[in-house]
């Protein structure tokens, strides 16, 4: 079990804003934390890492405790086994793809699985590339393996996929989930992608206004309770286009762009760029042979 | 020939101990100055990069000062431990250390300041100490920095003038150095012997900066 109890202040371009968590986490479980930029996801994943120290509270992993402000109890990022996979890889440049593995190994132990990992990632044949010579999803991977290798109690994801592109994030999350039922690691990302919410996670916390606002699995956080579709996809608005009578609106849902009409209620207050779920209700869709 | 290649022989020893000395200074030096939280340390930058401002006859002068044996310092080290610093290599090494100072540790302060803090972070969450942190990460990535210093302190070194002949003198094979030999030769209206080592200077100091260049050719953005 994980408990997190902390503040801290954070400088946000609306001011001075209190990051104030209260949560705890079960053992091997996969929890995401959804929220809009500067809300504080990164700091969280920075102060369970030891990077940044809140003002006042308590950390505790698997009966250890790691920040206890009261008592003046800090353990060093060194000392607090997190595996923390950073949204921009932060592969050491001077090292190669297996030194940067190495690096990372505690003991002969975690030596002895670096192939094993290699190859189950992907991987095989560019053990001693420099990271300047692979690709941002390779990069990514490596990440993932480092953090891993060096056997944490944690894993921490700083939206690791943002900055792919598709086909590679959506190859990545593969990985991620076959990683964590492998391994079966507690682990905590951060994303503000519902697409990856809904594929990844069991149980999402959202971050608003420095609080955890809303938690539960991404169906009951996300989709309203009086929708009861039959099918649903999440995706992103792309244009909204409405000519007085009918709003066409335009949506990127994985790799496919579509159409859907929608009332003037639906798009109130939707913007382009808004994170939508799209569900159908009242019809059967087709099942043709692809 | 062997008096006239005395000269340059001991600057070029002279320009190794100094610059060996200052690396194994400047590192930490510049790791404090860049990393800690210290409100002071702008006293230590400061400090650094006297030599920079200052003729080097001031350092020069205080150094005699300071370690004549007329004062409690230079008088502690030679009484107690045999040690006279004034009008000795000893004296050469220490007065060229302080005024090269600023040549090894800026540069390698600039590496640093611009070293991804994030890397450091990633070494530390993977359980690294500072110190595997800066000799297996940091230091690797900062090589073109660390050339930098090591190559000004090293040329630095060599085209010392002021600070060694206020604290060295001018003895024949214990501190007489080229640039100290060039003005003794003119002095003596040995114009042959003085070009050879003006030229033999020239060219070594070229042939440095060119390797240097050389090596550095390729864009310093390693990142």
């Amino acid at each position: 079990m994980i408990k997190l109890n902390f503040k801290r202040q954070m400088h946000t371009p609306q001011g001075k804003e209190w990051l104030d968590i209260d949560l705890n986490i079960e053992q091997g479980g996969f929890v995401t934390l959804y929220g809009a930029s500067g809300a504080g996801k990164t700091t969280f994943l920075r102060i369970l890492a030891g990077l940044t120290q809140p003002q006042e509270g308590y950390i505790e992993v698997d009966g250890e405790v790691w920040f206890d402000s009261r008592k003046g109890i800090n353990r060093v990022a060194q000392q607090r086994k997190t595996g923390f996979v950073f949204q921009e890889n932060n592969l050491f440049p001077n090292m190669t793809v297996r030194e940067n593995i190495e690096y990372a190994c505690r003991d002969n132990n975690g030596r002895s699985s670096i192939d094993e990992w290699i190859i189950t990632m992907g991987l095989k044949g560019m053990g001693g590339q420099k990271p300047d010579k692979i690709s941002g999803g390779q990069k990514q991977r490596v990440a993932l393996i480092r953090a891993l290798i060096s056997q944490p109690k944690i894993l921490l994801l700083d939206e690791p996929l943002s900055d792919l592109d598709t086909h590679s994030r959506l190859n990545l999350q593969d990985e991620i989930i076959k990683v964590y039922q492998k391994t079966g690691i507690t682990t905590i990302l951060v994303s503000h992608d519902l697409s990856e919410v809904f594929k990844l996670s069991k149980k999402v916390f959202v971050i608003e206004q420095g609080k955890i606002g809303r938690s539960g699995s991404p169906q009951e956080v996300f989709v309203n309770n009086d929708l009861s579709g039959k099918f649903k996809f999440t995706g992103e608005i792309m244009e909204i286009h409405g000519d007085g009578v009918l709003n066409i609106v335009t949506l990127s849902i994985g790799n496919h762009v579509t159409r859907v009409v929608a009332s003037d209620e639906e798009i109130a207050g939707l913007a382009i760029g808004a994170k939508v779920i799209v569900a159908a209700k009242a019809f059967n869709p087709l099942i043709l042979k692809a | 020939m062997h008096d006239d290649l005395q000269p340059l022989l001991l600057t070029f020893q002279l320009a190794l101990t100094v610059t060996a000395i200052l690396f194994v200074i400047g590192v930490p030096l510049a790791y404090w100055i860049t990393f800690s939280k210290n409100r002071f340390k702008y006293i230590a930058e400061t400090l650094v990069s006297m030599p920079l401002v200052l003729p080097p006859t001031v350092i020069g002068f205080y150094l005699l000062i300071v370690f004549s044996p007329q004062h409690f310092l230079g008088h502690f080290l030679e009484s107690f431990l045999g040690v006279r610093v004034v009008f000795s290599f000893t004296g050469l090494v220490i007065g060229s250390v302080l005024f090269s100072l600023p040549f090894m540790v800026n540069p390698i302060k600039a590496g640093l300041q611009n070293f991804p803090m994030s890397l450091i972070e990633a070494s530390y969450c993977l359980g690294k100490s500072p110190w595997e942190t800066l000799c297996r990460v940091i230091l690797p990535n900062i090589k073109p920095a660390i050339l930098t210093g090591i190559v000004m302190a090293f040329a630095h070194t060599i085209g010392e003038f002021g600070v060694v002949l206020m604290i060295g003198g001018n003895i024949p094979g214990e501190t007489r150095l080229a640039s100290i030999a060039i003005y003794n030769e003119v002095e003596a209206l040995n114009y042959d012997t003085a070009g050879l080592y003006a030229l033999v200077l020239v060219l070594i100091s070229f042939f440095i900066l060119l390797v240097f260049y050389y090596l550095n050719r390729k864009p310093l953005n390693i990142f």
